[in-house]
């Protein structure tokens, strides 16, 4: 826009608060406080644009964005600390969506006084196609988080020449409207088609590896506000666009490598599928125990290690897992938590959980910290975790997970499982862990049993 | 009122490729030594920063010019704002959570982190 000299400076002091609230968010000391800088630099960016652009159509808009803000405030404060990976998938996608409509607008707006040159036609074509692949993406990818769809990859013949020819669909469509400069019906098929493809992209995609697809999405985003920024000529946009994408994507590199696997593999591996033989334990026997075997176990420990996953969350259980490391820690047993990277559905899952039960922040143990330990543990109580404890990933080459990180609880004296069933983990393979003869399980939902145990455990055997 | 009126493109695609190429160099190397556990409110953090495509959003209600106009600025402006208040509150609720660190003295909520 017609930026006065003020107005740039303006926006250079919120981009500079992008820059730093970005590196501050990278530190555990300062985070929080990062994610304030940024939203101030983003206060300021919204306040410098208002006044730039004078009074317009507030009527309208103002209004809207107060009743977007309280919905978006609303929304984000009501939701519980297990859905908070949707709740980013929703965002991104509404930052997405509002990309596509800014590239709609602006192509409406330039086309009314005459053709676009290919300078503007392509990036706010980029800007359209990035926006809505992301917005339906995200989409896509809450629904799978949410569970209003299967969490499993959907796969069906020809999906990747399929996808493919789409996105050529998409290519020439664009190039078609590039040369000819205008064109709002074509615009609108562009956008279907881009549209159509942020859910065929994703639906192969299995739910663990959706924190890798919402971050992929993100720095999608990040560069869809980085188009519209060229469109319109503003630092501000494209600095910030230009932040997200890259930081995005080395964010999506990083997620990825922590699950041991490449970015191609997480799009197109269609990974969790119903994997026939492979990992397949035959023969094994399972041996189910009672809470007071388990009480028992813990209360006559050395040390305890909990293993939690995204079961726990499920259940809510994090105070009561606190509770009963409280009642053993009384008894002078030594309670660590063994924190799987990938463990729950989003990098730092865990620590978020179990922060919020105020478990001591010295008792969460990293996997590369915790794993020596284990040898030397009496009992490991897995939570609701299973992908990120199966050993297959270490000794069966054929598993899909071989190769992945684990947590080696089956070093330990006694491996209780806490789990609903038998039933497969998110990535949908069997755990060769539960025929361990040195595996006990205790069915039931988590914190229930948690409950039972932490009972038991008072009663029987007080401090 | 279209577009230019506002002076949008006061700077070419090129001057724009500079900023870009300087921004995205820097998100990468802020971003590659980060601890596993602050990935996922450092994602939700740059999920609030591409709100700013609100500042888009506003750029194109200033200008829209009929009603079908109107309704596409609105619906973006809805959608942005949803992204930047939404944004950066789920990652301020995400990293309240490390801040509650209870201390060996045994802290509270109020307490100021470390």
């Amino acid at each position: 826009m017609n930026v006065t000299p003020l107005g740039t400076i303006g926006y250079m002091i919120s981009s500079l608060a992008f820059i730093f609230g970005i590196r501050q968010l990278g530190s555990p000391a300062t985070a929080r406080n990062g994610n304030r800088v940024a939203a101030a630099g983003m206060l300021l960016a919204l306040i410098v644009t208002e006044l730039l652009l004078g009074a317009h159509n507030y009527a309208f808009i103002i209004p809207t964005m107060l009743v977007a803000a309280a919905i978006g405030a609303y929304a984000s404060r009501a939701v519980r600390m297990t859905a908070m990976p949707q709740m980013v998938a929703m965002f991104n996608g509404m930052g997405a969506g509002a990309a596509m409509f800014i590239g709609v607008g602006d192509f409406r707006d330039l086309t009314a006084i005459g053709n676009l040159a290919p300078t503007e036609s392509i990036t706010i074509l980029l800007s359209c196609l990035i926006g809505s692949l992301s917005f339906t993406g995200s989409a896509v990818a809450f629904a799978k988080l949410q569970e209003l769809m299967t969490g499993r990859p959907i796969v069906y013949p020809a999906q990747k020449p399929l996808n493919g020819a789409l996105f050529a669909a998409i290519v020439v469509v664009g190039i078609v409207l590039v040369a000819m400069g205008h064109g709002i019906g074509l615009l609108a098929l562009y956008i279907v088609m881009a549209l159509v493809l942020g859910v065929t992209f994703v639906l192969p995609v299995g739910g663990a590896d959706m924190p890798v697809i919402i971050s992929l999405l993100n720095s999608f985003t990040g560069t869809a506000a980085a188009m519209t920024g060229f469109v319109l000529g503003n630092n501000v946009l494209i600095v910030a666009g230009a932040l997200v994408g890259a930081s995005g994507a080395i964010l999506t590199q990083l997620m990825s490598k922590a699950m041991n696997r490449s970015l191609a593999n997480v799009l197109f591996g269609a990974f969790g599928q119903v994997q026939a033989g492979a990992g397949a334990t035959e023969g094994g026997t399972v041996r189910s125990a009672s809470v007071e075997d388990v009480a028992a176990l813990l209360a006559f420990a050395q040390q305890v290690v909990i293993a939690p996953g995204y079961g726990l969350a499920v259940a809510r259980g994090q105070h009561d897992v606190k509770e009963l490391a409280d009642q053993l820690e009384k008894r002078g047993v030594t309670v660590k938590y063994a924190i799987h990277p990938v463990a729950g559905r989003m990098p730092g899952h865990m620590n978020v959980l179990l922060a919020e039960a105020n478990v001591p922040y010295p008792a969460l143990r990293e996997m590369d910290d915790i794993n020596p330990e284990f040898s030397r543990t009496d009992v490991v109580l897995v939570i609701g975790a299973n992908d990120v404890v199966n050993p297959a990933a270490r000794n069966q080459p054929g598993s899909p997970i071989y190769g992945m990180p684990i947590l080696n609880v089956d070093s330990a004296k006694t491996v209780v499982v806490l789990k609903r069933s038998m039933a497969t983990g998110f990535a949908g393979i069997d755990n060769p862990l539960f025929y361990e003869p040195n595996t006990l399980m205790l069915f039931g939902d988590a914190r229930d049993s948690l409950q039972k145990l932490v009972a038991e455990i008072k009663h029987e055997y007080p401090a | 009122m279209i577009l230019a009126d506002v002076g949008v493109s006061n700077q070419t695609l090129a001057e724009g490729l500079f900023v870009f190429a300087l921004a995205a160099f820097l998100g990468f190397v802020l971003i590659s030594k980060v601890p596993a556990t602050l990935h996922t409110p450092l994602m939700s953090g740059t999920n609030a920063i591409h709100g700013i495509v609100l500042v888009g959003a506003l750029a194109v209600a200033a200008v829209a010019h009929d009603v079908v106009g109107d309704i596409i600025a609105v619906v973006a402006v809805f959608l942005g704002t949803m992204n930047v208040v939404g944004g950066f509150v789920v990652t301020d609720r995400m990293l309240e959570m490390f801040k509650k660190r209870p201390t060996p003295g045994g802290g509270k909520d109020g307490d100021p982190p470390r």
